[in-house]
């Protein structure tokens, strides 16, 4: 049901720059304005959502740690000691570009099955895997897509562009590897929310849509690479004409409706990326269980709405079991004095003690 | 409510099936067995802490305030904006289902709300529903749902059928920790009122008597005489308990756990901290104010748990030790570790902590001046300065058990290991997938370990005892030891259960047992009366050598 609902929303956005370009002829529209506004929403909207997570503040400093800590000197710590639960900032930077590069804690990943009475544990790398070949085809082909904004063209991304095309097929263009491949990853991700019973049952509308939209704009791309041609010289003149804010639509040139499909795609995920669960790619850095070392005990964090609590007082404690305590031999602080009413101030109840730094 | 047997208690679970309707369809149904009892309301007053006065979760209709919308929409908001972990991990989940399998109490009940993602989506869908207009405009597409009273049960229910023990953190490729959601939607519904008895009342204790358990000053020295009595009938040897009861000046300042001085089998690990401190004769002393090293505060609420700890660095101060030692114990030294520093420090009233008996300064600990006694103890063992004899343990085939926050929060892997294989000689570790940063919890953490919720403990503990009855049946393992209080509370219970045959003990109640002392007598029992294999040959009976 979820699935679907993406599906048709899909075939509205399909629907909507065919009609607008293959019929209507708005080329400006879809090919200039759309694009515009959709990519200041999306850097606008990323900047809105960095900084709001920017401004709660990192309250503690709650590492989840995977390995060995640094205590005593002769214990050894293995590399992969240090990176799984790193003491140092070096091991922290570390540890997040093995995060963020190539997803270590999914790498991780195990599966359990219930078999009568016992638990079995297996490797399961399937999703690390699928994960991998989407995210970083799509990283790739988004680099690729440089030579579209640049003239002349950066010799590494020319670089980049033979690499992945080096496999020669026997017709013209050559294939991409990394078109095939995040076919595969995006299909394997799909499948996964389809078939995985516990996957399905947790995955929103909100889950597949992206998925949808995704492959619909590699779809697209690959049909105008292999199969329905488009004017590739009037492309460019379009694409590097919004790069350097001169953009015009080539007169003449028939850029074909494919494109603009590609391109409302394209726009649509941009202004989507900021509001939806997409932003996993800015959240991750941002983990306070992966970006923090866990050397708690010898470098202190300090968190800015700190604020004193009301506690109990050993001279209390003393006045309320003296007479017990000195039956029992328990020596008594004799220099123990009442303490003066301290600061103190509360979440819960009072209004008026809530702490000075925190809004009510 | 009689338990099913353990060949039937899991019965009906599925990891693979799952419900025809979708989630937020399907109402809390709050089963017996599954849930902790509310709190008494003096408790609460007591501690200035809002409650629904005496009523029970199974009432129908719950006596929440008026305005009780007002106060869980203003709760979350406040965290949301004090704690980024919390926004941020509301935000990035891409329902990958990585954690889904890795929650003990998932599977062992097959239930999806226990999939620590739905456990998330809990909440998550709420803010979305409640404060986001794409949330509102998109609704259950996007996951977006009203907050009703029935949510607010469902909560209940939920975010008490977990242990905050990170395992699944550990998987999540963002490391959103569900510990943390769950700290917070306890906070919550603690603004509310709504809080349970199990871990209120030790909260409560803690606070006025000075541990969880309610021990009061005169008690906790009668139950330290009677473990060194019962020492001193065993080996001869007797300990002086004053000079380590409320002495000022003394170096250290050892913090115990109330487990482990209120009931076996933690008494026998709370005896081998007394025995080696007198092996040692350590200059320490323990408060009776701080005779708690845990908090269950922090299960529940971060002030609440700030609260019950001032006291342990307002006693260093009052009785003017150089530093702190602490015992064995799980949340507590996520605690210790994690939390500590930030609350209290700069802890400039204390010295960086160096060991009198090796000289060794602990660097890792230099700031909030705590270390933990395996750490102390291995570090004792590397240098040579406890005489050991592992055969005093043959009779024993020991397994460790990670605890999970000393385990997830601190590392603290080789330590324990260093020093058990140094006292036994019989030692084999659980299946991979289960132990180091991949344990699973005891079933009963974060103030779960009550009665009236022992399907849930039984349950939730199931993964672990399932491997620990692998290693029973492999290899003939009958001890299991651990670093944490609540474990040896709980896990005799839940090895009954589920694996009978395997006791529980703390790692110093093995060193304990190993130490060898000057003018020891002969025994052939260990700390806890069972029949060592190899008796021990004491000053009372010299070896034949000597006689000649």
């Amino acid at each position: 049901m979820n699935a679907l609902v993406s599906f048709i929303i899909l075939g509205i956005l399909l629907f909507i720059p065919w009609l607008g370009v293959g019929v209507l002829g708005w080329e400006s529209l879809f090919g200039i304005v759309i694009p515009y506004v959709c990519f200041l929403v999306f850097v606008i909207g990323l900047i809105y959502r960095i900084v709001c997570w920017a401004k709660s503040p990192v309250s503690y400093k709650i590492p989840t740690t995977c390995g060995q800590q640094k205590s005593l000197p002769w214990i050894r710590r293995s590399l992969r000691d240090r990176l799984e639960s790193p003491f140092t900032t070096w091991e922290v930077v570390l540890r997040m570009f093995l995060e963020i590069v190539f997803f270590r804690s999914l790498f991780r990943n195990l599966r359990a099955d219930l078999q009568g009475k016992r638990l079995i544990y297996g490797s399961a790398k399937w999703l690390w895997l699928g994960a991998i070949l989407f995210h970083w085809s799509f990283f790739i082909i988004l680099l690729r897509h440089i030579r579209l904004f640049t003239n002349p063209v950066p010799e590494i991304i020319q670089g980049l562009d033979y690499l992945d095309s080096f496999i020669q097929s026997f017709g013209v263009p050559p294939v991409y590897i990394t078109d095939i491949l995040i076919l595969a990853g995006l299909t394997f991700l799909l499948l996964r929310r389809f078939i995985d019973s516990k996957v399905s049952y947790l995955s929103y509308g909100s889950d597949f849509f992206p998925l949808f939209l995704i492959l619909a704009i590699v779809i697209t791309g690959v049909l105008m690479r292999y199969s329905l041609k488009v004017d590739l010289y009037a492309v460019k003149q379009l694409t590097l004409g919004l790069a350097t804010f001169n953009p015009v639509i080539p007169e003449g040139a028939k850029i074909g409706t494919i494109f603009y499909i590609h391109l409302f795609l394209v726009s649509t995920l941009a202004a989507y990326f900021p509001f939806s669960k997409l932003v996993h790619m800015v959240g991750v850095f941002f983990s306070p269980t992966r970006n923090m070392a866990n050397n708690n005990r010898a470098v202190r964090h300090v968190n800015p709405w700190e604020y004193p609590v009301k506690h109990y007082t050993y001279y209390e404690y003393q006045e309320k079991f003296k007479d017990k305590m000195i039956e029992a031999g328990i020596p008594i602080d004799e220099e123990v004095q009442p303490e003066e009413e301290h600061e103190w101030y509360s979440l819960y109840i009072i209004e008026s003690k809530l702490p000075p730094k925190i809004k009510s | 409510m009689s338990l099913p047997k353990p060949d039937e208690l899991l019965t009906g679970v599925n990891l693979h099936k799952t419900p025809e309707k979708d989630w937020m369809d399907i109402k809390p149904e709050l089963r017996r067995g599954m849930y902790c009892g509310i709190v008494e309301p003096h408790v609460m007053e007591d501690l200035g802490l809002p409650n629904l006065g005496k009523w029970q979760a199974y009432e129908e209709k719950w006596p929440l305030p008026e305005n009780w919308k007002e106060i869980v929409r203003r709760a979350i908001l406040r965290r949301m904006e004090m704690h980024r972990s919390f926004k941020l991990f509301m935000d990035i989940c891409v329902r990958c289902g990585a954690c889904a399998d890795k929650c003990h109490f998932f599977l062992s009940t097959g239930d999806p709300k226990n999939m620590p993602v739905l456990r998330a989506e809990l909440i998550r869908s709420i803010i979305k529903g409640e404060f986001s207009t794409f949330g509102k405009l998109l609704g259950k597409f996007a996951g977006a749902r009203k907050l009703t009273e029935d949510v607010i049960k469902e909560w209940f229910y939920y975010f008490y059928q977990c242990t905050e023990c990170r395992r699944c953190s550990v998987f999540c490729p963002y490391g959103i920790d569900t510990a943390e959601i769950t700290i917070m939607m306890r906070e919550i519904l603690h603004e509310l009122g709504i809080a349970i008895d199990w871990a209120m009342k030790p909260v409560h204790n803690s606070y006025f008597i000075g541990n969880h358990v309610g021990v009061p000053p005169q008690s906790f020295k009668e139950n330290l005489e009677f473990l060194t009595w019962e020492f001193e009938e065993i080996t001869g040897i007797h300990i002086d308990l004053d000079k380590y009861i409320n002495r000022k000046g003394a170096e250290i300042l050892f913090v115990p756990l109330s487990g482990d001085y209120f009931a076996d089998p933690g008494i026998y690990t709370m005896l081998g901290y007394l025995v080696l401190f007198h092996y040692l004769d350590l200059d320490v002393t323990m408060s009776p104010f701080a005779s708690e090293g845990g908090n269950f505060g922090f299960f529940n609420s971060l002030e609440v748990a700030k609260r019950l700890h001032a006291k342990i660095y307002e006693e260093a101060k009052r009785l003017k030790v150089k530093w702190i030692l602490g015992g064995e114990c799980g949340h507590m030294w996520r605690v210790w570790h994690q939390y500590h520093n930030t609350w209290f420090g700069p802890i400039d009233f204390l010295e960086v902590p160096k060991s009198p008996i090796t000289g060794t300064v602990f660097e890792h600990a230099k700031s909030n001046k705590i270390v933990h006694i395996i750490e102390f103890t291995a570090d004792l063992i590397a240098h040579n300065k406890l005489k050991l004899d592992p055969s005093r343990n043959d009779h024993l085939v020991v397994t460790f058990h990670d605890s999970c926050n000393p385990a997830r929060a601190l590392g603290i892997f080789e330590e324990p290991r260093f020093i058990i294989k140094h006292v036994c000689n019989n030692f084999v570790e659980m299946p991979e997938n289960t132990i180091r940063e991949k344990t699973f919890c005891c079933g009963s953490g974060s103030g779960l370990n009550a009665g009236e919720n022992m399907e849930l403990r039984q349950r939730g503990g199931f993964p672990r005892a399932n491997t620990v009855e692998y290693v029973h049946k492999k290899y003939g393992v009958n001890q299991l030891v651990c670093i944490c209080a609540i474990d040896r509370a709980v896990f005799p219970t839940l090895l009954e259960y589920w694996v009978p045959g395997v006791d529980v003990s703390g790692v110093h109640e093995l060193v304990a047992n190993a130490l060898v002392f000057e003018g020891e007598k002969s025994r052939d029992v260990d700390l806890r009366r069972r029949p060592l294999k190899h008796p021990v040959k004491g000053v009372d009976q010299p070896t034949e050598g000597e006689e000649g």
